[in-house]
């Protein structure tokens, strides 16, 4: 599957049948895909579909069993080392020292890279600035909050200027505030001009970040395209209702079916019926319209987002956590 | 009427949405990369008041217990038991350290500090190395304040003075050879805990040796095990020099003997668990 980007030339990230196992488990399963320069990919996925592993086999942590993979044209497992000048890893966890400031991590990273002392230091002050983080730079990151340490560890895989950065579930944990920070301070990196791929669980992140999404179960490529063809395929709205009286549901439901796009589910334990629906806002008034109508009651009836457990069960026919 | 104004938050420079960040040609080698991931783990060590600090009052707790608790019922007829406990003390210290070095390393498996190192142009071995280095000199500092404890509640040596500085070049080299084993059992454990469970084996390792009471006091059984491991010919070697002689620890054959014994474990140790570690951390699954 190719991805067309902005630009031209030699793709970022191309994977070819790309596999790896651990024991029983079939992590990376033939996985296709073709990221152009210039954008930031968002791969999708739920709990173990792959995600973290195909970022592992990008960032040479992890050697790949079989098919191929090249980074900005060079192959990961001929030649790792320049692939390592290529990328910036930021991981699931925030692998910042606690005991040393924002500013001293940032100039140990970037002595690593090469950097002399004096450029070091000048790009740890760059880096810090762009990242809201100048007034706690001399702070120790133990005094840091969650958000903050999630930043620097962005920062800390920035500060060798990567062509490609890697960030792997960057927001997994943070309160909405930070994860807001979080995508700015992301948003900034694509301005200017890095690469990103990132992994996410959220449907939302990939939304507002990337350009392309790729989903990913079962280590293989699932769908992909922009976030807004993903959504007309299949990240409909949904409208979401919690009957009163049980007895009501087959009612309700026939109900929603005649708005509705695709069969409502009913899951009876909570008295929740879901369907996915054209125009969420304009068809919510029939819809309440006609269980007035009808005489029923419900306890609450609302429009929303469609979660990723939504977009899966729509793409592969089953939900997330049975597709094993 | 006062007004509060709410403090104000740093704004992300993000609007400029452009910046400059250089690359550098050319990645740090093999001696810039371990000077820094060195310099890294010293700073978490002395910045961190539980790790430099407990560790030290453990140290010296120790050394008080075995001197005023036990020292009256070990007493060795040649010296002392003072002087016969500061030297096994201060060797089998180096395992404690090592406990140490184990939980480091696990710990920064499990936060992705290798992961990021990993990923980065760096020769992956000075990764290890560096650590290696930080340690030696954490358990060289551990050291010194326990002959200073020593010195303090009546250790008084009577080996030259080129003899005690031998000492402790031997007793430094032994603890950088033992670091290599603890590094690799903290990459293999993986996460903290495991680390710390696994390195328990420096109870016994430390406690069945030659380090609080003679081989020949033991039961037949145990005393060839106690015989013929490392840490009983390091405390040996390093005995004999600080006491001025092998018959002043209660030993027979020549201190040389015992030098050359104990440093050729120490050679071992290194070539055996040094490649070990490296390539563990090398390996990309």
């Amino acid at each position: 599957m190719t991805i067309t980007g902005t630009t031209t030339g030699t793709p970022i990230v191309e994977a070819h049948g790309l596999s790896k196992r651990f024991g029983k488990t079939q992590a990376l399963d033939g996985l296709d895909l073709v990221a152009a320069s210039g954008q930031v990919v968002a791969v999708l996925g739920p709990n173990g579909a792959g995600k973290t592993t195909f970022v592992r086999t990008i960032a040479t942590l992890l050697r790949p069993d079989g098919g191929t993979l090249r980074v900005d044209g060079i192959d990961v497992t001929k030649d790792p080392e320049q692939v390592r000048r290529t990328i910036g890893l930021a991981g699931q966890y925030a692998a910042v020292e606690e005991a040393m400031t924002g500013r001293e991590n940032l100039k140990m990273v970037a002595r690593l890279f090469g950097h002399s002392r004096r450029s070091a230091a000048a790009a740890a002050g760059t880096v810090l600035d762009q990242l809201g983080l100048t007034d706690a730079g001399d702070r120790l990151v133990r005094t840091y909050s969650g958000g903050m340490r999630r930043r620097l560890d962005l920062g800390a895989s920035m500060v060798g200027a990567p062509r490609l950065l890697l960030l792997d579930e960057p927001t997994t944990g943070l309160d909405p505030r930070s994860r807001i920070e979080l995508w700015d301070a992301i948003t900034a990196m694509v301005n200017n001009g890095t690469d990103v791929l990132l992994t996410t669980q959220y449907l939302e992140e990939a939304d507002q970040l990337a350009n392309q999404v790729v989903i990913i179960d079962h280590g293989k490529v699932i769908a992909q395209g922009t976030p807004a063809e993903l959504k007309s395929q299949a990240g409909r709205d949904v409208i979401e209702l919690h009957a009163c009286n049980p007895a009501e549901i087959p009612q309700l439901a026939t109900i929603l079916a005649a708005v509705g796009v695709e069969d409502p589910r009913v899951d009876p334990s909570t008295r929740r019926i879901t369907v996915p629906v054209d125009g969420g806002t304009a068809v919510l008034p029939t819809a309440v319209r006609a269980i007035d109508e009808a005489g029923l009651h419900v306890e609450d009836i609302a429009v929303r987002r469609p979660t990723l457990d939504e977009v899966f069960l729509t793409l592969t026919g089953e939900p997330v956590d049975e597709a094993a | 009427m006062s007004v509060t104004t709410a403090p104000t938050v740093q704004p992300m420079n993000l609007t400029t949405g452009t910046f400059t960040l250089n690359r550098s040609e050319r990645p740090a080698g093999p001696a810039a990369t371990t000077l820094s991931v060195a310099g890294r783990t010293l700073k978490k060590f002395f910045r961190n008041p539980q790790l430099a600090v407990l560790g030290t009052i453990q140290g010296a707790m120790f050394l008080l217990i075995f001197r005023y608790v036990f020292g009256g019922a070990m007493a060795q007829g040649n010296v002392p038991y003072v002087d016969y406990l500061v030297p096994g003390f201060v060797v089998t210290g180096l395992l404690f350290s090592g406990m140490t070095t184990a939980t480091g390393v696990a710990e920064d498996v499990e936060q992705g500090f290798f992961d990021r190192l990993r990923s980065m142009p760096v020769p992956r071995s000075a990764l290890v190395t560096g650590r290696a280095v930080a340690d030696t000199v954490t358990l060289t500092w551990g050291m010194l304040v326990t002959v200073a404890i020593g010195f303090a509640v009546g250790f008084r040596p009577d080996g030259s003075v080129p003899d005690l500085l031998l000492a402790l070049g031997l007793t430094v080299a032994f603890g950088f050879a033992f670091i290599w084993l603890f590094v690799l059992l903290g990459l293999l454990a993986g996460n903290a805990q495991a680390a710390q469970g696994v390195a328990m084996l420096v109870f016994p390792l430390s406690f069945v040796s030659s380090a609080y009471v003679p081989v020949d006091s033991m039961p037949g059984w145990l005393q060839p095990i106690a015989e013929n491991q490392p840490l009983t010919a390091m405390v040996n070697a390093v005995r004999s020099l600080a006491l001025g002689s092998p018959e002043a620890a209660g030993l027979t054959g020549t201190t040389t003997h015992w030098v050359v014994v104990s440093a050729a474990w120490a050679v071992g140790l290194v070539a055996v668990f040094a490649p070990l570690a490296v390539m563990k951390y090398r390996r990309t699954a």
